[in-house]
């Protein structure tokens, strides 16, 4: 999505004017490397573009196995793109294994291309080939271009007098090449960015340099005739400006950022390594002249509580981690509802329950953010669509945190958080601040302090330590209504439950709008978070064949906006595609008592364009 | 850090006007009191000052101290106090904690930061019970403790809490107990140290656990079991009117301290040791040794301070931002960026 025009437009995105490319090796090959050059390439030559990386949990499976596969997906080109593809027209399968794993993904008449050099007899076997695939049938239906890529790679970086092993570290740079040169790619950008990875070891650069020359001379030399032919995909049509790739976690990190200094208030960052949450905690703890503190604590629950404790100190308080590290945090959160501090926990969701699919995406944890603590304990959810949208909804969950004294949760996935796009820079100067206010003198009458004494938001006065004259106590226990004293009474805790509840249900939200179609008729699509990109081709193909089908895509889920439910009684049906069992579709239910009906998906793959182009079809006929 | 500014302030200063909800006769009270009393004496600004606890007994404690104060969750406190500490290391943390909330649920979090000495003090009643639960053994409850949840008496083996402090990495232990007269002496040492200083403090439930420690803490016979340790004095002990007649030496053959007869004018010759509460494997050996045929080692044990964790956050902050400038609009156009212009870009709509 490179721009906001181009993700309104309603116009039919069926030209088959975009490339799927996916590179698949070892987990020991380099593939996500040589994935997101292409995609910085393929940037800077002006697609639009979606990535999806899919790498195993394990950092180095065992060589050569099925389990062992890494792949990088990438969709680029000359109109808008919101997935990272379906199926892919170009495979790069470095081993069998690859080959074998990635295959069925290919479209049919599709391009493969073959490292021939680790079609051993050994590596036949890891894949589980009784016969090599290059000796049979079982590639008839593909375009096939098989040749000895290590050999190849091996003579190219022979100058460099590094040995065998070594030499084929760089192979992964000469299919870099060879792909460049498909798509008609400046090779200046890798160069520069490999010699700056590799400064203290410039003969390591020069030969993946030279392997990176190679294979893109291989392709123009045309040593070969057949599939290989240069594929030129024109830049896409988009608003003038400054474009940067970003990923989803680089997103979030930046919109905490933003967040923080809108909020006029140093951040604290509590974490805990758990994947894909992670690389938020990477990308903050480079930031600290940004006024960010990073913690990593010793566990999850340490990791909320310090930022629960830098709130009370009046710092903005952020956590972030992933399913069972939320889950490990949900104690504290009751304590930051109770005790009314601003808190954003970020959760970037993997298949789960338990340690469940760690590097695979899924929505599975919307349950756990809207309901998963003790007592009635509501707290505001937003969702982010794409990495690019994480941006804004990081500063949206940051504003309502500050305004409402609230804990906030931002949910993102696996798939949003390591998938990159073109992202069109905003300027900060267009961003409204919310500037946090402390509380400076006593607030009650006769000259006493009430800290639960609630402004027209319902929410409390943030009173920071070290402010003469304002010493008070909080904790998890009953507040008495105003005071904030201690207090078990059967009317002041319905009146406080009352007021937390009202405090979130009133937490203004934009209203709700459509994605693609219209208000009103025969289907509304409706979804949240990262299945946005399939669900909008989907539906803006089914439109383009004359299907009465809307897209709605909801970023608040909780309190969800106060439009949605008239909205959604509009038309006959609501279908609500989501990879979890059907939660959003509970919650739909729940809400407004709309005949809500789930497609679900729980694979830790996202949704296909054409299993929602199916759905829809089904729906409607 | 601590207040430069002296404040003048009294005990009545330190009171809230909460009413105070231990049991009648519970030891909680003499330590509010020691720390109300303590904190004139330093000079203390109770709007700088915060106690955070977590949940049991004691950690009602923020609730009577007329300062901030956070009561959060069972076992938690640590993480809340490192979190107050970075986010604003001028504040005076006291961190209230009892054996149940510090050393079982919250053990992990305690090792944490104290291996981290994060500037704070840390107060760890010790009943050996579980008082507000109503009275299950806790993890420093001897074996045999009978409790609601160990009918004939528990079969754990107790941790020590001085010893896991030490153990964790503290450079600071003392020990004392609620109605010790000595108790604020050894408070005030703790807040002189900058680091994380750890006081495990011996409290008295009477109502689930009496009396347990009477064998030392009992005004009779206290001068031959408690050993108050002052650095660099003898380690002498027994009835102090009669004149010392007892301190500890080490037997240099099996390297382990022994009770020997001694006294005031000829303690040197016995062998006494002079604590030296620099000495780690000194306040080890102190804290390890069994009651009974040795005193209970109490006051300053181990002193001897390190960098706090805010001055090294503070520094690698100031590395990590040398020469560098806040720009937003700059931070977020960083990365390899291109530029579409007008002539090539058109409006989609």
């Amino acid at each position: 999505m490179a721009t906001k025009a181009a993700e309104n437009t309603n116009a039919p995105e069926t030209a088959p004017d975009a490339v799927v490319v996916r590179f698949a090796g070892d987990s020991g090959d380099g593939m996500q490397l040589t994935g997101g050059q292409f995609t910085m390439s393929t940037a800077l030559a002006g697609n639009d573009l979606a990535t999806f990386p899919d790498f195993p949990a394990e950092i180095r499976a065992p060589q050569g196995t099925l389990f062992g596969v890494s792949a990088f997906q990438i969709n680029f080109g000359s109109r808008s793109i919101n997935t990272a593809g379906d199926a892919p027209d170009v495979l790069v399968a470095m081993n069998p294994a690859a080959l074998k794993v990635n295959l069925a993904a290919l479209k049919p008449g599709g391009l493969v291309i073959i490292d021939t050099g680790e079609f051993t007899k050994r590596n036949l076997d890891k894949a589980k080939y009784d016969v090599s695939p290059l000796d049979d049938d079982s590639l008839a239906k593909y375009d096939v271009l098989a040749f000895d890529i290590s050999e190849l790679t091996i003579e190219a970086v022979k100058p460099f007098g590094l040995g065998n092993k070594d030499a084929l570290r760089s192979k992964n740079m000469w299919t870099l090449g060879l792909a460049l040169w498909m798509f008609d790619r400046e090779r200046g950008p890798v160069e520069d960015w490999l010699k700056s990875k590799f400064k203290s070891k410039p003969e390591i650069a020069d030969a993946n340099i030279a392997a990176l020359n190679a294979g893109h001379a291989y392709g123009e030399t045309a040593e070969l005739s057949g599939p290989l032919k240069q594929l030129s995909v024109p830049p896409v049509p988009a608003e003038p400006g400054l474009y940067r790739t970003i990923t989803g976690a680089e997103a979030v990190s930046l919109g905490l950022v933003a967040g923080a200094q809108l909020a006029e208030l140093p951040m604290f960052f509590g974490g805990y390594p758990i994947t894909p949450a992670s690389a938020i905690l990477h990308h903050l703890v480079r930031l600290k002249e940004y006024d960010v503190t990073t913690f990593q604590a010793e566990d999850e629950i340490a990791a909320i509580c310090a930022a629960i404790g830098a709130s009370y100190a009046g710092s903005l308080g952020i956590t972030s981690s992933s399913g069972p590290g939320i889950a490990l945090k949900g104690e504290a959160m009751g304590l930051a509802i109770m005790t009314e501090l601003p808190l954003v926990i970020v959760n970037s969701q993997r298949g789960g329950p338990s340690t469940g699919l760690p590097t695979k995406t899924e929505q599975s944890d919307l349950y756990q953010a809207v309901y998963g603590r003790n007592g009635d304990a509501p707290m505001p959810v937003v969702s982010c669509r794409s990495p690019g949208d994480a941006f804004e909804a990081a500063i949206e969950a940051c504003r309502i945190a500050v305004e409402y004294m609230t804990p906030v949760m931002l949910l993102t996935d696996g798939y949003i958080a390591n998938a990159a796009e073109p992202w069109a820079v905003p300027d900060p100067d267009t961003f409204t601040p919310f500037p946090a206010k402390f509380l400076e003198k006593k607030n009650g009458p006769d000259d006493t302090l009430l800290p639960y004494k609630r402004d027209e938001k319902g929410a409390r006065p943030w009173i920071k330590p070290g402010t003469p004259d304002l010493m008070h106590r909080i904790g998890g226990i009953e507040k008495q209504v105003d005071t904030g004293h201690i207090d078990y009474a059967p009317e002041n805790h319905q009146a406080m439950t009352d007021a937390r509840v009202a405090k979130v249900a009133g937490v203004k939200v934009p209203d709700q709008e459509l994605s693609a179609g219209k208000a009103g008729g025969k289907l509304a699509v409706v979804g949240w978070g990262s299945t946005y990109g399939p669900i909008h081709q989907a539906v803006n193909r089914s439109i383009a064949k004359g299907m009465d089908v809307s897209h709605i895509h909801v970023r608040h889920i909780c309190p969800m906006p106060a439009n949605l439910g008239e909205l959604l009684k509009g038309y006959d049906k609501v279908l609500v595609p989501e990879m979890n069992t059907g939660q959003f579709k509970t919650i739909l239910r729940d809400a407004f008592l709309v005949d809500a009906q789930p497609l679900t998906k729980t694979s830790g793959q996202p949704f296909t364009i054409a299993e929602l182009e199916a759905a829809i079809e089904g729906a409607l006929s | 850090m601590n207040a430069p500014v002296k404040f003048e302030t009294t005990l009545k200063d330190w009171e809230t006007d909460q009413e105070v909800r231990w049991c009648p006769g519970c030891g909680d009270y003499a330590i509010l009191k020691a720390v109300q009393r303590t904190l004139p004496q330093l000079g203390a600004d109770p709007a700088n000052t915060m106690f955070v606890s977590g949940i049991g007994c004691s950690s009602r404690f923020p609730y009577y101290m007329e300062t901030y104060g956070f009561h959060t969750i069972h076992g938690r406190a640590p993480a809340f106090a490192t979190g107050i500490k970075l986010a604003n290391p001028d504040l005076d943390v006291w961190l209230v904690t009892g054996d149940g909330d510090g050393l079982s649920i919250g053990g992990n979090h305690m090792m944490h930061v104290l291996r981290r000495n994060v500037n704070m003090q840390i107060m760890l009643f010790n009943n050996e019970i579980y008082g507000l639960t109503k009275g299950q053994y806790s993890p420093t409850s001897r074996e045999g403790t009978p409790s609601p949840s160990t009918p004939v008496g528990s079969v754990d083996r107790p941790a020590n809490p001085a010893a896991f402090a030490i153990g964790a990495g503290a450079r600071f232990v003392g020990r004392g107990f609620d109605v010790s007269k000595n108790l604020p002496d050894v408070l005030k040492a703790a807040h002189a140290h900058q680091g994380a200083a750890f006081i495990e403090i011996f409290q008295n439930c009477i109502v689930y656990n009496k009396d347990v420690f009477n064998d030392f803490a009992a005004p009779k016979g206290a001068g031959d079991n408690q050993l108050w340790l002052e650095h660099g004095k003898p380690m002498l002990f027994g009835d102090p009117k009669a004149g010392f007649d007892k301190g500890i030496a080490l037997d240099r053959d099996t390297l382990q301290l022994k009770v020997v007869e001694a006294a005031e004018d000829n303690w040197e010759e016995a062998g006494v040791l002079v604590h030296d509460a620099k000495n780690r494997v000194l306040a080890h050996m102190l804290i390890e040794m069994p009651f009974g045929p040795f005193p209970m080692a109490l006051g300053v044990i181990y002193d001897d301070p390190a960098p706090t964790f805010e001055a090294a956050v503070a520094g690698e902050r100031a590395k990590a931002t040398k020469g560098k400038v806040a720009n937003l609009g700059k931070l977020l156009g960083s990365g390899q960026t291109w530029t579409v212009d007008a002539s090539e870009g058109h409006p989609t709509d």
